[in-house]
């Protein structure tokens, strides 16, 4: 596979003093879905902001389907899309029109931005509000229609800073789909941030936990999940007899303890552990009552990985983001 | 899939810019009471100030009405004398030839230092350099907003040119104080503003030409001024600060001739001097090239120089 991106040392610093981003490497491969995990401050949209080229990196450099961030920063340009936390259409303006601003900015001839914008409207489904001023949406609404300003120029790599941020459940799963079907639709890699555990691990095929600016690990969801520790498997037997040794024999089962008869077996790769399982039990004339198997969530890689839970710092974080939103509404 | 790069041009960066350039104005015209309230203050003083300083009619024969002058007798000799060989004036006849005398002097004096018989016309074209000067310097105001209000971010991640961002807002300011600058001088012609018998459409393309460029180098500086401001209040203040004393240290209210030496050097370095010199020039007084040639020349300078370094300014400093 290619790699679209390629991360080396790169570094930020603010005023002198406030590292952002410290020595971050990693690649990016093409048509991967890459997700950056990590806190408030972790350097999530700075890094972003270099690879887009809005921030110029104090040191270090990236190239961006081969090229070079600070050298060749106007190529980068024309070959990604970005959709930014915030929401920077232009409120004046109706949906269509914001599309066809962004089609002038990447120099699109007008017969093909019209074009495309009436196709993504309607991927978007926002067709039926393209002739109205986007101070009307509805903070779904806007998501989608930045994510179709994002894709006018048919980019090859997608930057999504925190794509369902501020959004209900529900309209986060909606979006969810939508960055699926646009993977699939134009076979595009996707680079997005997240601070959200669920969305990383739904969404994205690689992730990079990031926390100070450094990056600390970096691997699918599963093989994070993995290196915590096992799946646990509980399941109650209809016999009283202990099974453990005959467990303890399959080949993913790492670890057995046993009261009466239910059984807590740390295991590798539970979902083919327990069909296993059960069968070496039944080919031995035992029955199981009742099976529950429980994965080590992002949450637990987390914790492992930087020794604090995120939960607790993204509550703040997300009510301080509302807040923000609602101030800048009030502001106009 | 297929991908097409477009690669850079002229006519992309072109593109770019008129894209952005209509974004504005189209915002601008979406709502006309900003249109309306930005021509009522120049309206104001044109008709309030204007044309109640009515500097010549201090020497109309109404303002010496009270004037009595004893009757003059005078000796001497004359073809039919009157029977006692005095000849007497009326004091009345004398102070109406004075009235007369001082009103036609005092309109010469209005003229050799106005260069119009009117203050309200002198004034009426200073009002086109003032809506400009409000237009150029609050340009600077709308990329604070775009900053704070993230669309400055989107356009910075794509491959339009930094210096397309800055002439869109130049560019956006001259249209509009050009516009402006027509509903300005036809309201001042309605309401009484002498325009110079030979006007015709080149003065009005002058016209055109001498706002444009002046508007151009004052919204440059201006948005020089504000490319890393995120502070909309600052910008104010600034510009609040630098609009009066910018109008006053010029010729668009009063003559340079009449003012303090002190103040004179800043009025002759001041552009507003030269915009509306240019204004007056081909609009109420008869046109001289020569004095016109040197406006133009100052004018183009002053536009050329600011919007040289905005966009110096734009490479280096829109992206932090």
């Amino acid at each position: 596979m290619v790699d679209v991106i390629v991360v080396e040392n790169l570094t930020k610093i603010f005023n002198k003093n406030i590292v952002a981003v410290d020595h971050v490497s990693f690649t990016v491969r093409e048509g991967e879905i890459f997700g950056f995990l990590g806190p408030n401050g972790a350097g999530k949209t700075t890094t972003i902001n270099m690879l887009t080229t809005v921030l110029k990196p104090t040191s270090g450099t990236a190239y961006v389907m081969g090229y070079d961030i600070v050298k060749q920063a106007d190529m980068v340009r024309r070959v990604i899309g970005v959709v930014p936390q915030e929401y920077t259409a232009d409120e004046d303006l109706t949906g269509y029109e914001n599309l066809i601003l962004c089609g002038d900015l990447y120099g699109l001839p007008r017969e093909i931005s019209k074009k495309r914008a009436l196709e993504l409207l309607e991927l978007m489904e926002l067709t039926k509000f393209k002739d109205k001023k986007v101070e009307t949406y509805s903070g779904g609404m806007r998501r989608r229609l930045e994510l179709a300003c994002g894709l006018i120029n048919r980019p090859k790599i997608l930057f999504l800073d925190e794509p369902t941020l501020g959004l209900d459940v529900q309209t986060r799963m909606a979006i969810w789909d939508y960055i699926k079907k646009l993977r699939e639709e134009y076979f595009m890699t996707i680079f997005m941030t997240t601070h959200y555990m669920e969305e990383a691990d739904n969404l994205c095929d690689r992730i990079a936990i990031i926390d100070h600016g450094k990056i600390i690990v970096t691997g699918t969801p599963s093989e994070l999940k993995n290196s915590v520790g096992s799946d646990v498997i509980e399941l109650t037997l209809r016999e009283i007899e202990d099974v453990s040794e005959r467990l303890l024999r399959i080949e993913y089962v790492k670890n057995v303890v046993r009261k009466e008869n239910v059984y807590v077996i740390q295991v590798e790769d539970g979902e083919v552990a327990v069909p296993v399982i059960i069968e070496v039990l039944k080919n031995h004339g035992y029955g199981v009552v009742k099976l529950s198997l429980r994965k080590p969530s992002l949450d637990e890689v987390y914790l492992m990985y930087t020794g604090r839970s995120m939960r607790d710092i993204e509550e703040s974080r997300e009510s301080a983001i509302v807040q923000r939103i609602m101030m800048r509404r009030a502001r106009r | 899939m297929s991908m097409e790069i477009y690669k850079p041009s002229l006519r992309t960066s072109l593109q770019g810019m008129w894209a952005l350039t209509r974004r504005e104005l189209k915002k601008w015209m979406n709502e006309p009471i900003v249109l309306f309230i930005s021509v009522i203050q120049p309206l104001m003083w044109m008709l309030l100030f204007g044309k109640s300083m009515n500097i010549t009619a201090v020497f109309s024969p109404r303002v010496l009405a009270d004037l009595t002058i004893p009757d003059i007798t005078i000796p001497g000799d004359y073809v039919s004398p009157p029977a006692d060989g005095l000849l007497t004036i009326p004091g009345s006849v004398i102070a109406q030839y004075l009235r007369e005398v001082l009103y036609e002097l005092g309109g010469r004096a209005v003229e050799s230092v106005f260069g119009v018989q009117d203050y309200f016309s002198y004034l009426a074209i200073g009002m086109i350099s003032m809506i400009t000067i409000f237009t150029s310097t609050f340009s600077g105001l709308s990329i604070v907003w775009d900053r704070r209000l993230g669309f400055l971010y989107k356009v910075l991640s794509t491959p339009v040119s930094r210096s397309a961002i800055i002439f869109s807002k130049v560019l956006n300011a001259a249209l509009r104080s050009m516009f402006q600058s027509t509903i300005i001088l036809m309201i001042a012609v309605v309401i009484g503003v002498k325009l110079n018998p030979s006007f015709n459409l080149l003065n009005l393309a002058g016209i055109y030409l001498a706002v444009f460029l002046f508007s151009v180098g004052l919204s440059s500086l201006f948005l020089a001024v504000a490319l890393r401001s995120t502070r909309h209040e600052t910008q104010m203040a600034v510009v609040n600060l630098v609009n009066m004393p910018l109008m006053f240290t010029s010729n668009a209210f009063f003559p340079v001739t009449l003012m303090p030496e002190w103040l004179k050097p800043l009025a002759q370095v001041n552009p507003v001097s030269y915009v509306t010199d240019a204004l007056r020039q081909l609009t109420i007084y008869s046109t001289d090239l020569q004095i016109l040639l040197i406006d133009f020349t100052y004018l183009t300078i002053f536009a050329v120089v600011l919007s040289t370094i905005g966009v110096l300014l734009s490479w280096k400093y829109l992206t932090k």
